[in-house]
């Protein structure tokens, strides 16, 4: 069952499913970075999904789609900038009431718009490598991509090299594991966390945006499925390595994608137990490497002066 | 942040004048005067010493030093000119670096990234070269420091090298060490003191706050005691010079505590060579912990109305004898109490049978810190008559009792209902006594009782102890401090790594041998 078809259709299947995964859990890897645990990543995800959708199927354009996506992220983002780094209130219960209300909210904008029509944006053109596509097997796996594909792999070695690199790196670093420290040298702890929170904004919204436009071409309620909830627990188990999220998210992907590939294969296999295997995954990763999966002291705190 | 003020600061005054001075400080909180109206001069080559007892207003004064809190009344003078300090960045642009008793290292950097902390966001830490620098400092200042070394792996006293090599290299001119050496070994101590007479030598000017009294004589120029949060004196270099150790400390102990007290050691007689009274903890082949050092066939006996101390240098086994006798780390070996065995018993079995431990770690697993005290009395017996009836509450019954215990054991607390964390440590330990040494109590653990306790504390923690012996219970003292034992046990044994090296009667030549025992080396 291992032909080269098959190894392509996963292979593709699991860049497809695991870009979500990736532009979200490393904006969560980010987020937990400066000691903002973002639970409302699901919500995220999901307002980028239906943003990007919306302005794409408006305005003709994937591009303006992928933006739009984006910047609903960043509004929801902004939500939990407002209520959890500004003024310090819980940030599970704020992530799981963000989550709620873009669920609730994309369903019912969706209801009155689209419950008639169901349009579909057509399928996006991906951007094949010049001369590289060509390579037997590689070609195809490595360099026939949606534009946001490349990118995201770029912003993977970017964030590895402003958290080595940068003053940038450090700061964040400090506000997720000493805020009080990273005051002293003079760096606003809140602006830090703020801009750390509304970074993940943007990737996980872009992340969605790229389920409804690149990959579904049409917004379905719920369709994050769970998305930010696996990118969290990746975020977890790579602390604070960018490339481990990108590693996470391939195998996640390849477990989501499996249907199309075993059916590829000729395998038949429910479709319900197949799309059980990322939560599966989930558990059996966790039970593996969880032990070890440090996380930054101050996660989860809010930070005031002087407080002890 | 740099303010007007900071720049008339850089150019030294004429005269050798206060480097900063403190002008009747004054900071209430709720329901406290912290600091009232207190003044203090700093000067230049001098280490100044804050000392006081806990709850003497130490850390709000070293809060509002570096800008963490605002006085009420009162102000700041640095080099002449009153100030207002915003904030701890504020204050390191005046030149007052401070190192609070918690680090302020970020654990998960690098000594170098936490130097080049909060530089602009784009651009590269400037690694190589801040590194050198860090190098060349230490080095002058007789310290060995890894730039690269990640902050989490340098052990306590290097992570304060590390904070006060950082704040004068920011261009501090005075420093505040805060209860510097609380979290320090013996040995670190030490080479803390040397750091700071080399610092005074290069004209800086120190504040140490400390509540160590042989401390703040072996450092200090200059002591100023703090009592209640006010001033309750000073005395000068040329005064301390003149007086001995023992003047002064008389002179010391009079400041803080008002005259007549009697000092921390000894005035009970060993109580050696009284008639031991029956049998009652046994204890044989005693195994437990599998972490660095395991406690290894531990086998001893308390008699009725006995103390037998344990001694040892920290950490040799001592927390898991505790923690095996009490129950709470599984463990191998036979525990009597009464000839009954209770090994196999969990906590609570333990307790009722009449076995009780007085943890050192009172925060953590002694008290629940937001509990009112009342509760806290009662937190080993949670839903026991009479305090629960059918699994509700009494709180008539529970405060009654709490209220009887506030007034045996003199706790000092605005109210039963206070959360025990708003307490200081030594009311702390008290209400851990209170909860331990009543009802049926057969034989009690007693784990470093003192340790971070203020002299009144010790003295008050000391009675209680000698008490408990003299009503008949079994006690075990478990102490890093030998003249603690040699004044209340009447036997003593010697851990080390994990053995029991032996059991001496605490007589005139108690001290000696116990020193063999603790020296003896290998395995016996």
């Amino acid at each position: 069952m291992f032909t080269e078809t098959f190894l392509i259709t996963l292979f593709l299947g699991a860049v497809m499913a695991g870009m979500p995964l990736l532009l979200a859990g490393l904006g969560e890897q980010l987020s937990e970075k400066a000691g903002v645990l973002n639970i409302g990543l699901e919500g995220m995800i999901l307002a980028g999904a239906y943003a990007g959708f919306l302005v794409a199927w408006t305005s003709g354009s994937s591009a303006l789609g992928f933006l739009g996506g984006a910047g609903a992220g960043m509004i929801v983002a902004s939500l939990m900038v407002v209520f959890c780094v500004i003024l310090g209130l819980n940030q599970i219960v704020i992530g799981i009431a963000l989550t709620l209300l873009v669920q609730g909210l994309t369903a019912l904008l969706h209801f009155v718009q689209f419950s008639r029509s169901y349009p579909r944006l057509d399928g996006m053109q991906s951007w094949p490598v010049p001369g590289l596509s060509q390579i037997p097997v590689i070609g195809p796996m490595f360099f026939n991509h949606n534009p946001i594909v490349y990118l995201t792999v770029i912003l993977v070695a970017v964030f590895a090299w402003i958290y080595r690199m940068t003053h940038l790196g450090s700061a964040l670093q400090a506000a997720g594991d000493k805020p009080a420290a990273l005051d002293a040298a003079g760096v606003d702890v809140i602006r830090t966390r703020a801009l750390a929170v509304l970074t993940t904004g943007a990737l996980a919204g872009l992340g969605g945006a790229f389920m409804s436009v690149a990959v579904a071409g049409v917004f379905i309620p719920f369709m994050s499925h769970g998305n930010g909830f696996i990118a969290i627990v990746l975020a977890m188990l790579a602390r604070g390595r960018p490339l481990w999220v990108l590693g996470g998210a391939l195998l996640f992907g390849a477990s989501l994608s499996m249907t199309t590939a075993l059916q590829v294969a000729g395998v038949n296999v429910p479709v319900d137990v197949i799309q059980m295997l990322p939560f599966a995954m989930v558990m059996l990763v966790l039970l593996v490497a969880g032990r070890k999966a440090s996380l930054p002291a101050a996660l989860g705190e809010s930070f005031e002066r002087g407080a002890r | 942040m740099q303010s007007p003020v900071g720049a008339a600061v850089s150019e030294p005054p004429a005269t050798p004048g206060p480097v900063v001075a403190l002008k009747g400080l004054t900071k209430r909180f709720p329901g406290v005067i912290a600091n009232n109206n207190v003044s203090a001069q700093i000067f230049p080559g001098e280490v100044h010493v804050l000392l006081g007892e806990n709850g003497a207003g130490k850390s709000t004064l070293v809060g509002m030093l570096s800008g963490l809190q605002q006085p009420d009344q009162g102000h700041i003078e640095i080099g002449g000119a009153r100030v207002t300090v915003t904030s701890p960045r504020h204050a390191l642009s005046l030149g007052i670096g401070t190192v609070f008793q918690h680090s302020m290292l970020v654990p998960s950097l690098s000594v170098v990234d936490n130097f080049t902390l909060g530089g602009t966001w784009w651009k590269r830490p400037d690694r190589e070269g801040q590194a050198a620098r860090i190098v060349e400092t230490a080095a002058r200042l007789g310290l060995r420091v890894d730039p690269f070394a990640l902050v989490s792996t340098l052990s306590l006293g290097e992570r304060q090298q590390v904070e006060i090599l950082r704040a004068l290299m920011r261009g501090s001119r005075c420093l505040i060490l805060d209860e510097a050496t609380a979290m320090l070994t013996p040995h670190e101590a030490v080479s803390l003191g040397e750091l700071m007479r080399r610092l005074v030598a290069e004209g800086l000017a120190i504040i140490f706050i400390t509540h160590k009294l042989n401390e703040a004589l072996a450092y200090g120029d200059r002591i100023s005691v703090l009592r209640l949060g006010k001033n309750a004196g000073e005395i000068g270099p040329q005064e301390l010079r003149a007086q001995t150790d023992a003047g002064n400390t008389a002179r010391i102990i009079a400041l803080m505590f008002g005259a007549g007290s009697g000092s921390a050691a000894g005035e009970g007689a060993p109580r050696s060579g009284r008639e031991p009274g029956p049998l009652v903890l046994e204890v044989a082949g005693l195994t437990a912990g599998a972490g660095r050092i395991p406690l290894q066939n531990a086998t001893f006996s308390v008699h009725r109305g006995e103390i037998l101390g344990l001694a040892g240098i920290d950490g040799n086994g001592q927390k898991e004898l505790a923690e095996a006798l009490s129950g709470q780390v599984p463990s191998a070996g036979s525990v009597r109490l009464n000839g009954r065995e209770i090994g196999g018993m969990t906590v609570g079995g333990r307790r009722a049978a009449g076995l009780r431990y007085v943890t050192d770690d009172r925060l953590g697993e002694g008290t629940v810190g937001a509990f009112p005290v009342a509760v806290n009395f009662l937190l080993k017996e949670i839903g026991s008559t009479p305090f629960w009836q059918k699994g509700l509450e009494k709180p008539q019954a529970i405060r009654a009792q709490a209220e009887e215990h506030v007034k045996n054991f003199d706790i000092r607390t605005p109210g039963v209902q206070t959360p025990v964390g708003k307490l200081s440590g030594g009311n702390i330990q008290k209400v851990l006594l209170a909860r331990e040494l009543t009802g049926s109590a057969e034989a009690v653990i007693f784990a470093k009782p003192t340790y971070g306790l203020d002299v009144q504390n010790i003295r008050a923690t000391r009675d209680r102890i000698r008490e408990a012996a003299e009503a008949g219970k079994a006690v075990l003292l478990i102490s890093t401090d030998l003249d603690e034992l040699l004044e209340l046990a009447d036997r003593i044994a010697v851990i080390d790594r994990g053995r029991i090296r032996g059991i001496v009667d605490n007589d005139a030549r108690a001290r000696d041998a116990i020193g063999r025992l603790m020296s003896a080396g290998e395995e016996p």
